[in-house]
């Protein structure tokens, strides 16, 4: 048991892709419920650095496992690939495409200060965050060796939470 | 769960044991010390039986400082020497505080934090802030009959670095040992939480003096998770009384007004703005000391009129405090009012429109918070008993960025991320032999740097020379429990840990803080390094017993030749504490901590194993 240890095992979870988010949730306390510095404010200074370590090291292993886009590049980084790299000349023409189409959308409706706009290409592209979500599941089971099809749904991901930011940003902005 | 937990041995203490620790909540226009008392949170009062105390010190020409009720005698006599609201002013600049033309002081106009100019000399917020640490200090002495072992102090949630670190070294030169700064809403979670054994989601809606915050928890199981906070940390009741102080100069066409009579009519402001809390208006009647009357009826009505901005001011952050945690209104349980200025009828009404349902508010409101912090602290001084098995994890409400080319953020934590949590970075050296490079680290949202708040420019030096791109020099930025930055650097190559010089944009130096220590000694007739070397022998007992009750849970995990290193330095510094020689006994102390390095981890170690292997049997059970 040590800090080089995978985030999985390190809650004790399987290696996959579909993941038990209430197990994790209950694995991730009782592990902070050890760790805590709030656990260790009363010993010594060697044990609150010790304590700091790991908390620190649980709550980056937590965030990473929680989130879909985080857990699937942090699986492909156990195979040794890394999908942010070259991020847009990975990608399929058709796609740059399609995504400069949703950024001229996005542009558009907040220029216009069209709200509802802006909030039905949210759920356009979060019902296609699931759909690659499925598909991840899938392209990285352990059988499948070849990781190159999960980084190319990841690098769509990134696109994807790209443009999600974008238009928060923007309702935000019409907002205040 | 809390069935399985395992009591350490060690872990608990015996009731004459009992660790004396206080919860501090250090507000902008009232502080409160409180502590856990009989298992049970109470605020401990002054010798008059009351639990507030202004946060108003009164430097006089000669004489000891004034702090609290007898400060606020000379508010209007000598508003130049005495300080309200001073929490305003931590960390901040003299460009950083609005409305600065109507305040009385003689602000002198430095860089980095301001300053003001007293009868007692130059003083920063953050000794102002001290004098008042220092009193409760020594009401809580008093009133539990022994020094403390440590402090909880609350901070507002949207506090940034450059505040917290204020507070901290506030704290510090008052004498108190910060076991953790606590965000005012969590503590407020803590007390209501535990109160009422509460589940689910709750907001905490917190407007002080001059603070607003807004955090979102989920209570479950004893764990109080932070989702997302935000807030406005120059809004809250004062600027409600500044609202009703314009309102009286418009209708009464006495302005301007000398020092002394702003202070009088922010007075009158803030009693009628109190008024109407409970009653429909309230008559503002003063005279002034040119001889003009004010003879004034705020009504209600109007009250609302003139403050809906404000009100409306604060709506803007709960919308982006739950579309962070990514909840609609309806999935909160419950909105709990924390704060003094959550007694005003409208915005109460506001907050439960907003909200779809009553804020509740049977905690009193300008206790909770002290309430809060005392069980945190009676907690972290390792009074825990099997009932306090709760767990906070808070969050860092503003992102941490550098700047890069072009004057723009590289945002490196993002906001509202559960701490401690670290981020590491590796940069080049641009020039054959470079040997030191600048970090400027930022704390904000914008994608500019002069958009955000400067916290620090970190200067790495002592880089192994090489030719340009070759070295790798790794910065690590960890923020602790307590939200604090710290920053190092290491080349990677060689391995070289390079130096790191803070410049703080906002803050104290580490010599400026060691040089106010000083001078509040020999201020108390105390021997500067009598003190240091007393404060050396309390940390080398502290130690002593920290690893004494190690050994007595986890001694198994050591081996004979480990077990006897330990010994040794132990007995080496239970001699040294029994001397007074500062340099022999800083030597001690390093080489126990040294010693019990790899003893601290493997205790790490084995709790998570514990911590699973729970785990798995819970899921047995079900």
């Amino acid at each position: 048991m040590d800090l080089q240890q995978d985030y999985f095992s390190l809650f004790g979870l399987p290696q996959g892709f579909d993941i038990d988010k209430d197990r994790l949730e209950q694995a991730y306390r009782d592990c902070q419920a050890q760790v805590h510095p709030d656990r260790h404010a009363h010993r010594s200074d060697a044990e609150k650095r010790v304590s700091m370590q790991w908390a620190t090291h649980v709550n980056e292993a937590y965030r990473t496992l929680r989130k879909p886009l985080l857990r699937a590049r942090y699986m492909l980084s156990l195979r040794g690939v890394d999908a942010g790299i070259e991020t847009n000349t990975a990608m399929a023409p058709a796609f740059l495409i399609e995504q400069m189409e949703w950024r001229e959308g996005v542009e558009e409706a907040r220029e216009g200060g069209d709200v509802s706009d802006l909030e039905h290409m949210r759920q356009r592209l979060d019902l296609h965050e699931r759909e690659l979500h499925q598909n991840l599941s899938g392209q990285l089971a352990e059988d499948v060796t070849d990781g190159e099809l999960a980084a190319d749904t990841v690098r769509r991901l990134m696109f994807i939470e790209k443009l999600q930011v974008e238009i928060d940003d923007a309702l935000e902005a019409l907002e205040d | 769960m809390a069935l399985l937990q395992l009591q350490e041995p060690g872990e608990t203490t015996a009731p004459h044991e009992h660790r004396l620790a206080v919860g501090i909540d250090l507000g902008t226009t009232n502080s409160l010390v409180a502590s856990v008392r009989n298992g049970i949170s109470v605020c401990l009062n002054d010798a008059e039986g009351r639990s507030m105390l202004p946060s108003v010190v009164h430097y006089p020409r000669a004489g000891a400082t004034l702090v609290g009720r007898g400060a606020q005698a000379f508010q209007v006599d000598d508003p130049r020497n005495t300080l309200v609201s001073v929490k305003r002013f931590m960390g901040r600049g003299v460009k950083d505080v609005t409305h600065i033309e109507s305040m009385p002081y003689d602000f002198v106009d430095t860089e980095g934090m301001l300053r003001f100019r007293t009868a007692a000399g130059v003083k920063t917020p953050v000794e102002v802030s001290a004098e008042i640490l220092k009193h409760l200090r020594e009401r809580a002495e008093a009133s539990l009959g022994g020094p403390l072992v440590g402090a909880v102090i609350t901070v507002p949630a949207y506090f940034d670095d450059a505040q917290r670190q204020a507070t901290k070294d506030a704290a510090r030169l008052a004498g108190l040992n910060v076991l953790r700064l606590l965000n005012e809403p969590t503590a407020a979670a803590v007390a209501y939480g535990l109160e009422n054994a509460s589940e689910g989601v709750y907001a905490i809606y917190d407007l002080g003096g001059g603070t607003f915050d807004i955090s979102i928890l989920k209570l479950s199981r004893g764990v109080f998770e932070v989702m997302s906070t935000n807030g406005d940390a120059s809004l809250g009741g004062d600027d409600f009384d500044h609202r009703v102080f314009c309102w009286i100069l418009d209708q009464s066409g006495v302005a301007p007004v000398s020092d002394s009579d702003a202070r009088r009519l922010q007075a009158m402001a803030r009693r009628a703005k109190e008024r109407l809390s409970t009653e429909e208006e309230a008559q503002v009647r003063v005279s002034l000391s040119t001889g003009d009357e004010v003879d004034l009826t705020l009504t209600r009505e109007t009250f609302v009129d003139i403050t809906r901005t404000l009100v409306n001011k604060t709506l803007a952050p709960v919308r982006k405090a739950l579309r962070d945690a990514d909840l609609s209104v309806d999935e909160i349980k419950g909105v709990v009012m924390v704060g003094g200025a959550t007694r005003m009828l409208h915005l109460q009404q506001a907050v439960g429109e907003f909200f779809g349902q009553s804020p509740l508010t049977n905690l009193d409101p300008d206790k909770v918070v002290a309430l809060g912090a005392a069980m945190q602290a009676n907690v972290l001084a390792g009074n825990r008993t099997a009932d306090d098995d709760w767990l906070l994890l808070d969050v860092i409400p503003l992102s941490l960025g550098i700047e890069t080319m072009g004057g723009l953020v590289e945002k490196i934590v993002p906001r509202n991320s559960t701490i401690p949590i670290a981020k590491a970075q590796e940069f080049t050296t641009f020039k054959d032999g470079q040997t030191a490079m600048a970090i400027h680290v930022v704390q904000g949202e914008r994608e500019l740097v002069s958009g955000c708040r400067s916290l620090a420019r970190f200067e790495l030096r002592g880089i192994p020379p090489m030719t340009a791109g070759a070295a790798r020099i790794r910065v690590s930025y960890q923020v602790d429990a307590d939200g604090l930055l710290a920053v190092t650097a290491r080349e990677m190559s060689s391995g070289v840990e390079a130096q790191v010089v803070v410049k703080p944009s906002y803050g104290l130096a580490d010599d400026e803080i060691a040089d106010m220590l000083k001078a509040g000694f020999e201020n108390a007739g105390e021997d500067a390094k009598a003190r240091a070397v007393r404060e050396l022998q309390v940390e080398g007992e502290r130690l002593l017993e920290a690893v004494q009750q190690a050994l007595l849970a986890d001694g198994v995990l050591l081996d004979a030749q480990e077990r006897a290193g330990i010994d040794a330095a132990m007995a080496a510094l239970r001699k040294a504490v029994t001397a007074t020689d500062a340099k022999a006994l800083r030597k001690a102390l390093d080489g126990l901590s040294r010693q019990t390095d790899a003893f601290a981890a493997r205790r790490m170690d084995k709790s998570i194993r514990t911590a699973l292997a729970g785990h798995k049997i819970n899921e047995l059970k079900v």
